[in-house]
């Protein structure tokens, strides 16, 4: 079929199933925004190209496939990288297609040009540059697959202007092959064996869920394992609602500001079950002392995990649903009479109160704590709820509890202020039929609060729960906590005036500074068809605790307040 | 000389390992594996990268001291890559590896000329060029030796010295 290089570009995506796409055009993309006009894709524009990638990032992470954003060449390309490696470094399947100079000119240093493969190379699976236009629905199938399957993670296709404009005989591929990529997705049927084996023959064994759980799905096998053993569960933070948050057995995140009860019982396992996680030192503390004299199974799909961070007794590769599938069948053939009120269940119990008691909030009637507890009270489950990065994020983690598995995510890997925002319109783009709320704090907010204009404009109602300490308060906790207080750069002094801004956007503002003013703006929020940013002061002096300091093990942790 | 006694016995205690991967031939797939190595910190002794039997994928050679655990990552993190196809770490034993090295050196005075004659010709090194001030000798072996030939001849005083890394097939 004769078309341009343009719109084999978008009937590629539309093929794949793609339907919306978030984006800015700029001199070298606009042969693709000219064929926008004739294609049924959804265009979104943003703001910043920043928040293209993180709304793509949000809506692949709710949908569970590919998000897709454009932006034209150089700094339009350049500002996409941070959310493209904020993708990578959570494994979300983005598709970033950026424009090109034109083949001529690459090289030249020519107006706008960036070598975008080579920027873009350490924080993608892959990057394409079709030559020709012909090459273009194939490069667009193999990018989609690439990024979707496996360990997910996102891929650039950086087209030259020319090559978009240029009229070629087009032809779709039905399958692509890549050869040199084929993800282990089986079970691992003797590795196994040997995880059975070890659960059987342990008295204290814990699961510890991670963000893999949540990106195969595997909520359901992940219960029924939890369950037939009665192993408690803690998750990492990228693990957080890959079980339910509310369950008998769960205990949390761990790590660094994990609830203190799950840092304390995984030092106490005999066992460790890790599915979907890769021993970050963010969850893990010190590599060496994680562990020590355990029994640790890992799942994962990804091969390169296995032995990174942590040398493990067995490991299992493979996508974790089917791995713990077939765990779950073999030990139902097995006899296990696990009794209810054992000892390991018991300490767990232990554990929980101990904390629960022992950690006291501060004594002002509305602290991030509290006001969290009165979100989790409104919100209804299947809500979906992200983050904005810093102490927000850890107060989230703490002291919200995710009820419906996959319904909360967060840039936890590289950690990127201002991702919350656009992720959650993202998110909200990707199931528009429930609430979607941003917890989010005053410093991170301010990097991408721009993205009112797209939440307003298109219809992507989301509330941005900002617990506001005029402070980048995480920073300024680290100052208090390590450098005697000598702060710097960490006030904002009260600027900007939030709900205004709300309102400057046709948006809806509100101040919250008590529970009840909190309550009602909670509820009028969710009734609201347009953003609303609920402003609500907390003390900047909270801290988050408990707290594991960096290059100590999750046994050191300081529980604080 | 104390500093380079030291550096050898360092390198006979770290274990060199030889790996084979045929990879996509074509443009930036070298960046791709060189970016690998630095972001990730692996330390590589030698690369060399060439065409096969096969005109879409060429060979490349790695080689590295190292300890097992970090190759291990090393070669799970080269599949990784879409354009590596195939990785094996090659068991030295079973393995012809070679390299190539151009050594020029100052020869000015007759005896010493015929006595890097004579040392390239026990090494079955060729003389492929004399001038009226220097010697410059073609070696092939594997590293060990051409280490050993250019250990002799270091006092002569090395001009220039060109080394390709190490190409490797598995025997049989």
């Amino acid at each position: 079929m004769e078309m341009n290089g343009a719109r084999a570009l978008l009937a590629a995506l539309e093929k794949d199933g793609v339907d919306i796409v978030f984006g800015l055009p700029g001199g070298a993309n606009l042969p693709i925004y000219d064929a926008l006009v004739d294609s049924g894709l959804r265009h979104i524009l943003v703001r910043h190209e920043q928040s293209a990638a993180h709304m793509a990032d949000g809506f692949a992470r709710i949908k569970r496939k590919v998000g897709v954003c454009f932006a034209t060449s150089g700094p339009g390309a350049t500002n996409l990288i941070t959310g493209i490696a904020t993708a990578y470094a959570d494994s979300s399947p983005v598709l970033a297609v950026t424009g090109q100079v034109a083949l001529a000119m690459i090289g030249k240093d020519a107006f706008q040009e960036t070598d975008i493969i080579g920027v873009a190379n350490p924080c993608t699976k892959y990057a394409f540059q079709p030559r020709t236009a012909a090459e273009i629905p194939e490069m667009v199938k193999k990018a989609i697959y690439i990024s979707e399957s496996g360990r997910p993670g996102p891929v650039l296709v950086d087209i030259p202007k020319d090559v978009q404009q240029a009229t070629e005989d087009i032809h779709f591929p039905e399958l692509v092959k890549v050869r040199g990529y084929n993800p282990v997705l089986d079970a691992d049927f003797s590795q196994i064996g040997r995880t059975v084996e070890l659960l059987m023959n342990s008295e204290r064994p814990i699961i510890m869920a991670g963000g893999g759980v949540i990106l195969s799905g595997a909520f359901s096998e992940l219960q029924a394992l939890a369950e037939l053993l009665l192993i408690p569960v803690v998750t990492t933070f990228k693990g957080k609602g890959a079980f339910p948050e509310n369950h008998p057995l769960a205990m949390g995140p761990i790590g660094m500001h994990g609830h203190a009860e799950a840092n304390k019982i995984i030092v106490e396992a005999d066992c460790i079950l890790a599915v979907g996680a890769r021993f970050s030192d963010r969850s893990v503390g010190r590599f060496d002392e994680f562990g020590k004299g355990m029994n640790i199974i890992h799942m994962d799909i990804d091969p390169a995990e296995i032995g990174k961070n942590k040398l493990v007794d067995v490991a299992v590769v493979g996508d974790v649903k089917a791995s713990l599938k077939t765990l779950v069948k073999m030990l139902s053939k097995q006899v296990i009479a696990r009794d209810k009120d054992n000892s390991w269940l018991r300490r767990r119990k232990e554990l929980i109160d101990y904390y629960s008691e022992s950690i006291k909030d501060y004594t002002r009637d509305l602290t991030a704590k509290k006001a969290l507890k009165k979100l989790r009270e409104i919100l209804p489950s299947e809500a979906i709820t992200t983050t904005e990065v810093g102490q927000c994020q850890m107060w989230a983690s703490l002291h919200f509890d995710v009820i419906s598995p996959g319904t909360f995510f967060s840039s936890t890997g590289l950690g990127t202020m201002g991702f919350g925002f656009p992720a959650s319109i993202g998110a909200k783009a990707a199931r528009p039929t429930v609430p979607v709320v941003d917890i989010a704090g005053d410093g991170s907010f301010n990097m991408t609060e721009n993205s009112l204009a797209v939440s307003v404009l298109d219809n992507l109602p989301v509330i941005v729960f900002l617990m506001n300490n005029y402070m980048l308060g995480m920073v300024a906790q680290w100052q208090r906590t390590f450098y005697n207080r000598r702060y710097m750069g960490v006030h904002q002094n009260s600027c900007p005036d939030y709900s205004k801004i709300a309102e400057a956007y046709g948006a809806q503002g509100i101040k919250a500074q008590s529970i009840e003013e909190l309550d009602k703006a909670i509820r009028s929020g969710l009734k609201s068809d347009v953003a609303t940013v609920i402003d609500i002061t907390i003390d900047p002096e909270e801290d988050v605790y408990p707290f594991v300091a960096p290059g100590t093990g999750l046994k050191d942790m300081i529980t604080g307040a | 000389m104390t500093a380079i006694t030291e550096n050898e016995s360092h390198d006979r205690l770290v274990p060199l390992y030889i790996l084979s991967s045929l990879v996509e031939n074509k443009p930036g797939v070298l960046f791709r594996i060189t970016n690998l190595f630095r972001a990730r910190n692996f330390n590589i002794e030698s690369i060399t990268v060439g065409s096969t039997e096969m005109p879409d994928l060429s060979r490349m050679t790695i080689t590295t001291k190292s300890d097992e655990r970090t190759v291990d990552q090393l070669v799970k993190q080269l599949r990784k890559l879409i354009d590596v196809v195939e990785v094996t770490v090659l068991d030295k034993e079973r393995t012809v590896y070679r390299e190539l090295a151009l050594i020029k050196m100052k020869a000015i005075d007759p005896p010493i000329r015929m006595e890097i004659i004579n040392y390239a010709s026990i090494f079955r090194a060729n003389v492929l060029d004399i001038a009226k001030e220097n010697i410059l000798v073609e070696i092939t072996g594997t590293p060990d030796k051409i280490d050993a030939f250019k250990n002799l001849v270091t006092h002569y005083g090395i001009i220039q010295m060109a080394r390709t890394g190490v190409s490797a097939l598995p025997r049989g």
